[in-house]
């Protein structure tokens, strides 16, 4: 009971974000902010905690149901906790054309770990995502906003190593 | 050179800022447009463009835009797509990441055609530093007067909203996408009634490709006259083209519609032909939905012709011989390539997309998965193949949404295509299913 109700809370800066945001839709339509807000509720904490959702679900206004809904359907929610950098590889047939299957199969041995898990340092969590629309720059594997696009054993060594320091 | 109507100042350094891509002649066609011509004329010069809904589904945007209902009172939305997810399909992240203001000349054109005072640019979440790319941009263009309140002292008012997408292909459908905009998840609506007469919020609302709507600056300051001169037929204007897999030369393309797919494919000037010892195998055309064609099939037709990039000429000799021009994702696969492994894939792909409404495409497409997951795996039996055509056949047309279509092409194409392929992975499972196996017809083993 010692717990504060508000021990989820937006930074302030993040919480004017979230009302700019709201305020882009029409009287009554505050609805409509909930994928976008969950995006910065996810750059926030890193993934949708229940707690998370429902703070989100009183900021908003809706139901918790509301929002469980819609963090369940769409993919890039994380609803476990993840490592410190998301990679997120494309597995769909383009990238896979251009080497994508062994590409990613180096990672995965370089990382020690299977799409969905999480290095035991906690550095590192893997993803498999569909079409990430760049398949003419396959194979391809995103960590949050940015594209590495070209991929090869080298490069996914490079970038590991980089991000490992 | 051909014609660029959309790429023509792609290169010019600085084109991502207000500045060059005013020096360019941008937002000129907003000028023309919002000091005088009136919403009316502008849906006149679309109309007569012919320009088609260059999403995937080809429906001519004049027309689409003449049925949006306009009920007194009642607040009419412009919502364009940038959900680009279709596999092979990556022009519109390009076109917006390269030169974000002419997409949003183009909104705002479109939008005072429409009588939208509010419109949203609806682009997948996977691509956030694109939509920060846009917001800059149309923080500029409002700082400009191209945006907001009294455009250029018209008494019209626009505001631009971008939307991030969660990660999801469903959302590419107009109507799912309207449910995401709307803070739901992305199930598409049933039809009627649709989405011109209740879209967002319960209001008219029309959902355009964001390539269909960057087409307007140039149509409003050439006319749409200009623009149905280039092209063939009912193929009018360009299409841009994402080229990807055993090509020399993956990239964005921007073509004339009537360009060859010999030429396109071969020459310099665009894939550049195929990699380097190898050959051509097969051909998706227009983003992995539509159907797959065979080698033979594809500069030419079935009768012979010389095949074309048009919607018609993809689409000569119906489904049985021909493809569809769709998204204009141009996948190329060359000998190396496993047509059961690739269409494996690309089923797993519809699979995780279906947002699993209608129990046709939930269950169907988790079928077909399967079974072409134990036919590549080495446990297929011969009744596998005929299945799999029926599951096909009892998915198409019996969804709410073309997902069910689209999950159901693949799969049907490439067994009309490459039986013998399957049959292979079959009857010789410990071969086909050595790392990098293909079936090469005769001489069998890779």
């Amino acid at each position: 009971m010692t717990e504060s109700p508000n021990l989820v809370a937006f930074t302030p800066e993040r919480l004017e974000t979230v009302k700019e945001i709201i305020a882009r839709y029409p009287e009554g339509r505050q609805k409509s902010a909930l994928l976008p807000v969950l995006h910065v509720a996810q750059e926030q904490w890193g993934w949708l905690s229940s707690e998370v959702m429902d703070y989100v679900a009183g900021i908003l206004d809706i139901k918790p149901v509301e929002v469980y809904e819609v963090a369940t359907f769409y993919t890039m929610y994380h609803l476990d906790p993840v490592g410190t950098h998301v990679i997120e590889y494309c597995r769909t047939g383009p990238c896979c054309l251009m080497g994508g299957e062994d590409v990613y199969g180096h990672l995965k041995k370089k990382l020690g770990i299977e799409a969905g898990e999480t290095t035991a340092d906690g550095k590192f969590t893997l993803k498999e995502v569909e079409c990430l629309a760049a398949c003419g720059w396959g194979p391809v594997f995103q960590i949050r906003e940015q594209f590495y696009m070209n991929l090869t054993n080298e490069k996914v060594d490079q970038i590991i190593e980089d991000l490992s320091k | 050179m051909a014609r660029k109507i959309l790429t023509e100042h792609i290169n010019v350094p600085g084109i991502e800022t207000f500045d060059v891509y005013r020096k360019q002649g941008g937002y000129t066609a907003v000028e023309k447009a919002i000091k005088t011509m009136t919403p009316e004329e502008v849906v006149e010069e679309a109309k007569k463009s012919g320009v088609r809904g260059r999403g995937g589904a080809g429906f001519p945007m004049g027309m689409k835009w003449g049925f949006l209902a306009k009920p007194e009172g009642v607040p009419r939305y412009l919502v364009c797509n940038a959900d680009e997810s279709e596999p092979g399909t990556f022009k519109d992240h390009h076109l917006m990441k390269c030169i974000p203001h002419l997409l949003i000349e183009g909104m705002i054109i479109s939008s005072f055609a429409l009588g939208a005072n509010k419109s949203f640019i609806y682009v997948r979440g996977e691509l956030m530093y694109v939509i920060r790319i846009l917001e800059k941009a149309i923080a500029e263009a409002k700082a400009q007067g191209f945006l907001g309140k009294n455009i250029l002292g018209s008494g019209y008012d626009l505001e631009l909203v971008v939307q991030p997408g969660g990660g999801a292909y469903i959302c590419g459908e107009e109507t799912a996408l309207l449910e995401s905009l709307e803070g739901k998840r992305g199930n598409p609506r049933n039809k009627p009634p649709f989405p011109a007469v209740k879209g967002l919020y319960q209001s008219p609302t029309v959902v355009n490709n964001v390539e269909s709507i960057s087409n307007m600056p140039w149509i409003i300051n050439n006319g749409g006259d200009a623009y149905a001169q280039i092209g063939i037929g009912r193929s009018t204007g360009t299409k841009l083209i994402s080229a990807s897999g055993h090509i020399k030369k993956p990239g964005v393309y921007e073509i004339e519609l009537g360009v060859s797919v010999d030429e396109f494919l071969n020459s310099d000037e665009y894939c550049g032909g195929i990699r380097k010892g190898h050959y051509l195998k097969a051909l998706v055309a227009g983003g992995s939905s539509v159907p797959i064609l065979p080698a033979n099939l594809i500069t030419k037709t079935a009768a012979g012709e010389d095949r074309l990039m048009t919607y018609e000429s993809l689409s000569d000799g119906g489904f049985a011989t021909g493809t569809m021009l769709g998204s204009g994702g141009f996948i190329v696969f060359d000998e190396t390539a496993c047509i059961v492994r690739n269409t494996w894939n690309f089923s797993r792909f519809y699979h995780h997309e279906s947002c699993g409404q209608c129990s046709p495409c939930r269950e169907g497409t988790g079928w077909m998965e399967k079974v072409l997951h134990r036919i590549e795996h080495g446990h297929g039996s011969m009744h596998d193949i005929d299945l799999l055509v029926d599951i096909s056949k009892k998915i198409e047309g019996n969804t709410i949404c073309p997902l069910g279509d689209a999950a159901a092409w693949p799969v049907a194409s490439a067994i009309r295509h490459f039986r013998d392929e399957f049959v292979w992975h079959i009857t010789h499972p410990q071969e086909a299913t050595q790392p990098g196996a293909v079936y090469m017809g005769e001489m069998v083993l890779g």
